[in-house]
């Protein structure tokens, strides 16, 4: 590495002009695209610190600190010494700021002056208000500038502290954004454990109509500030432990580690309250639909964005399954006997769970099929497009006047009964507890399921079809079969979610069912990682529990407007700088970095550069041409 | 001593289960198409024949009147898809990815049309010089759709170049889902209005002594067809065009050959922008109703015309466009409705996908044949 010998600092003013006018717009461009977007205005409700700071200034404050910091990052070249980090920086930093705050100075400007409220629905006084704190245009038009300052150069200055400093204040900053964003659950919480004392530390940390108490916030920043400056340590000494362990006894702690969080996730509801167990059962409807999409797209590298349709398919069978108020919509081949004794015969599914829930899976299964056969020998964008056309189908086919008679056309299908289970207990939606439990039990199958289908003869077939069709299928591997069973997996797993989603809500509508479902759980694939269980299970917890999903509100109900702005942002972005997502799988990551792995092992020496096997062409067409500098 | 083993010299794929069930598939599906239009025929020579007394009692028939305004819809809104598949096809000619936001393209056409032409309706010009104003209108969203579609490409894509296949497919869907969600969050959810057009345009004419068109429909196909003469003359006539042709054909050679690469990249995209913002104009003043996912079922189906024409192939984009436009229009009524489908207009959406499916079971070419650069012609 190249850290032991480092060039002198450069002079404040041995700049990338260029490149930090370049920041200044994007700062200033994006700045006033957030304030336009109402953010800052929606958000100000939310309070972070009562009553000096809320979440809508912090949807402008983030910004010239990231690009501040940015505007300076260097990528560190194997073998090309770098200057060390000084004044430089942070004058960079400010510049960036100042420069990017001038653009909101504008807008204050512009807002006072013209109305274009016609196009623009956001153009709002309100929002002159906010952005002058509630003071004269004057004070609006130049603190900004001044804001920008401040916050630029310490997005600068993270370049010159040292890293224990920085990463004692990025967890002071997250114990009390944190603490902010989990309140409902933590209030949740404290009230379910009020024996314990718990609603005394709560009571003093949070403000009666939300957000921080001032002392609740500094104690909080003081806490993370010391956790990160004395506890890092020894948790990093914990992993490395761990990690030094022999494989029979780390199977061993694994699964102490999985049985006393299955404990902790089996107890904990008792002391939820409706809203975070509501919360846990949504974010566990997704996770089982994330789990089943990353077998189709994380495992066996199939782009499905039809996956929705299958979630559809779940919640109507179970849907029309289990109502027995429609019976008299049925067909006329049905006995006429089953439409009067619907309620009192006993196989009917209605009585017995069980019944419904083989027939969901058979549907599905059978719908996997059906749609996957005609799409697998398509090129993977042709499969994409064709997927989502299947989506679009039987999502219109659930809509249409013509299946009207049996799934309700536009009307969806109303007063669906619950799961019956066993005659013990009725699982519905007024009883999130419940279903969450029942959201629960699915989860584990799904996860079981993947992690075992993860390691098994089809796993490692979807995962070579992944890496090359062509070679996989030279190496005997049907390929045919093993995309056939992928899709099929996933349906399944969707028709749970699908199934549950009916008994939880008690109604089916045609509209929950639209290809942006598809595109939420793809993006809670792409952020939490590809084909990695963790993963897609971390991804589903961040973005439905904090922004929510299509339909159902998260943790920050303020954002529900923004959400899927916000996931479109998050999928570009992903795919730009980490496709391999938050928690990657080490394969995928190796696939998709394949490039860089190879120059690393050039440089390393590893690859012979004379030699005139395929591999050495691959790097040299690989390596940029910055690459000319190695060591000889 | 075992037996020889005989060994075939050409390769012969194994006829599997999944064959099987493709080929009664798409027997079922030409059988259903063709029964239906038999059918179809049968209810035009006699409303109460046989069959449909009993497959779909209440069987009208089409009269001439309403045929030839079916099809009429269905080529004016087949021109407007012929006019999106055209960037889908150049982008996937040139860079082998299908660019999902396209769409969304021609989404911030039709706004930039709305919020334009509603000023100038506000001035007064709209009524009193609409030609100059519809040019006005149609130059600025050209130019914001072109613009779009370039930075699009410069902030996105260009990074993944190089990149494996469905990486810059997802990403593209990022840029759609952000494009109309940027569009609800600036300019607000609801469905906007076009102004009224002059009464001179909107009434109908008689063309040729036999057809009678709406004059907003005659505009569409007037503007389609300029605009895609213009993009003829521009791909086979111009220094660009050759250009953009050698980069779709091999980059590498291309390059090689003192072509700017990158620029011909970019031109692609800005001249797909241009004409997916000709259409956003066109469905803005033929439907005269915009909204944030204006561009998204369009945007799908006019990759599916690509796809149905053959993708990479100008004159197969038009083509498969009006091709789909057609079926949308007239496969409904046609085929599905003398099978006693009720609501038939309500599975319009679904035809276009079905067209697609079809398609690409039976001819995943296309029907004018693919054009892609060396590397996609996996």
């Amino acid at each position: 590495m190249s850290d032991t010998e480092l060039l002198p600092a450069r002079k404040p003013l041995d700049q990338d002009w260029l490149k930090l006018l370049n920041y200044s717009f994007t700062l200033a461009f994006v700045s006033i695209f957030v304030s336009l977007t109402n953010m800052p205005v929606r958000f100000d409700t939310r309070m972070i610190i009562e009553p000096v700071f809320s979440m809508g200034y912090l949807s402008l404050f983030w910004l010239p600190v990231l690009l501040g910091f940015l505007v300076t990052r260097e990528t560190v070249l194997e073998g090309i010494a770098s200057h060390k980090k000084g004044f430089r920086e942070v004058f960079a930093g400010a510049f960036v700021g100042v420069v990017g705050g001038g653009g909101l100075s504008l807008l204050v400007y512009l807002l006072d002056n013209f109305n274009v409220r016609d196009p623009l629905v956001n153009w709002s006084p309100q929002l002159r208000d906010l952005l002058s704190f509630q003071r004269s245009n004057v004070f609006g038009f130049v603190i900004w500038p001044v804001i920008g300052l401040i916050l630029g150069s310490l997005g600068g200055s993270v370049h010159v502290v040292s890293t224990r400093f920085r990463r004692i204040v990025t967890w002071a900053l997250l114990a009390v954004i944190g603490f902010a964003v989990f309140e409902t659950v933590l209030l949740d919480l404290s009230e379910g454990f009020a024996w314990l004392g718990a609603e005394w530390l709560t009571d003093e940390l949070y403000f009666i109509r939300g957000g921080l108490t001032m002392h609740g916030a500094v104690i909080l920043a003081v806490l993370g500030g010391l956790f990160a400056a004395f506890g890092h340590g020894s948790t990093r000494r914990v992993k490395e432990n761990f990690t030094a362990l022999e494989s029979t006894q780390r199977t061993r702690a694994n699964i102490v580690i999985l049985l006393l969080s299955a404990a902790a996730l089996v107890v904990l509801p008792l002391f939820l309250g409706g809203i975070t167990n509501e919360l846990l059962a949504n974010v566990g409807l997704f996770v089982l639909l994330a789990l089943g999409l990353n077998i189709v797209v994380g495992l066996a590298g199939i782009l499905d964005l039809g996956y929705v349709a299958f979630f559809a398919i779940g919640g109507y069978s179970a849907a029309l399954i289990t109502t027995t108020n429609r019976a008299d919509s049925w067909p006329s081949w049905v006995p006429a006997l089953t439409k009067a004794q619907v309620a009192e015969t006993w196989w009917i599914p209605s009585v017995y769970w069980l019944v419904a829930l083989i027939a969901v899976v058979l549907f599905a299964a059978l719908a996997g099929l059906f749609i996957g056969a005609p799409v697998i020998r398509m090129r993977g964008d042709y499969l994409a497009i064709v997927t989502l056309g299947f989506g679009e189908i039987i999502r219109l086919m659930f809509q249409s006047d013509w299946l009207g008679g049996y799934t309700g056309a536009a009307q969806g299908v109303t007063n669906i009964p619950g799961f019956q289970i066993f005659n013990v207990a009725t699982i519905k939606g007024t009883d999130p507890r419940a279903v969450f439990y029942l959201v629960l039990f699915f989860c584990v199958i799904a996860i079981y399921v993947s992690w075992r289908l993860e390691r098994s003869r089809l796993g490692r077939a979807w995962m070579a079809i992944r890496e090359d069709e062509s070679v996989a299928e030279a190496m005997g591997i049907d390929t045919v079969k093993a995309k056939l069973m992928a899709f099929v997996v996933g349906a399944v797993l969707a028709s749970f979610s699908g199934a549950i989603l009916a008994a939880k809500v008690g109604s089916v509508f045609p509209t929950s069912f639209e290809i942006l479902v598809s595109i939420v759980i793809l993006v809670v694939v792409i952020v939490g990682g590809m084909g990695n269980i963790v993963g897609v299970i971390v991804g589903a917890l961040v973005l439905i529990g904090i922004l929510g999903g299509p339909t159902q509100p998260g943790l920050l109900a303020e954002f529900s407007e923004y959400k899927l702005l916000i996931y479109g942002v998050l999928l570009i972005v992903m795919m730009l700088k980490r496709p391999e997502g938050l928690v990657p799988n080490v394969r995928r990551t190796r696939e998709l970095h394949q490039d860089e792995y190879l120059q690393d092992a050039w440089l390393k020496g590893e690859i012979d550069t004379d030699s005139d096997d395929e591999e050495t062409a691959l790097t040299a067409t690989a390596s940029p041409p910055n690459m000319g500098t190695q060591p000889a | 001593m075992p037996p020889p083993v005989h060994v075939k010299s050409q390769t012969v794929r194994r006829r599997t289960g999944v064959d099987i069930f493709l080929l009664i598939m798409k027997v079922a599906m030409s059988g259903f198409v063709i029964l239906g239009f038999l059918m179809f025929i049968g209810q035009q020579i006699d409303p109460n024949n046989f069959i449909a007394s009993r497959i779909n009692p209440d069987a009208t028939g089409l009269t001439a009147a309403q045929f030839e305004g079916l099809i009429i819809s269905g080529l004016s809104q087949g021109a407007m898809y012929g006019l999106i598949a055209l960037g889908y096809s150049m982008v996937y000619g040139v860079l082998g990815f299908i660019n999902f936001a396209h769409g969304e393209v021609f989404m911030v056409g039709a706004m930039t049309g709305m919020i334009t032409s509603n000023k100038f309706d506000d001035a007064g010009l709209w009524e009193s010089n609409f030609l100059l104003s519809l040019a006005i209108v149609l130059l600025i969203a050209i130019i914001c759709s072109t613009l779009t579609a370039v930075t699009m490409e410069r902030v996105a894509y260009r990074r993944l170049r190089g990149s494996p296949r469905l990486i810059p497919l997802i990403t593209s869907i990022g840029v759609s889902f952000f494009l109309q969600n940027v569009s609800i969050a600036l300019l607000g959810p609801r469905a906007k209005t076009y102004p009224a057009l002059p009464d001179w345009l909107s009434k109908k004419r008689e063309l040729l002594g036999f057809i009678s068109i709406d004059g907003p429909r005659l505009l569409v196909l007037i503007v389609a067809t300029v605009a895609m003469l213009a993009l003829w003359f521009l791909i086979e006539k111009t220094r660009t065009g050759k250009a953009m042709r050698a980069v779709a054909e091999d980059k590498e050679i291309a390059s090689l050959m003192g072509i700017n690469v990158n620029r011909t990249i970019v031109t692609t995209f800005a001249v797909g922008g241009a004409m997916a913002g000709v259409a956003g104009i066109l469905w803005g003043l033929l439907f005269r109703s915009v909204t944030a996912v204006t561009g998204f079922l369009p945007g799908i189906k006019a990759f599916s015309a690509a796809v149905v024409g053959g993708i990479g192939n100008m004159g197969g984009a038009m083509a498969g466009g009006v091709t789909l436009g057609g079926a949308e229009s007239v496969a409904p009524l046609v085929l599905l409705e003398p099978w006693g489908i009720n609501g038939v207009s309500q599975l319009k959406d679904a035809v276009a996908f079905l067209v697609l499916i079809f398609v690409l079971l039976v001819k995943p070419t296309g029907l004018f044949g693919e054009r892609l650069s060396s590397e996609d012609r996996a």
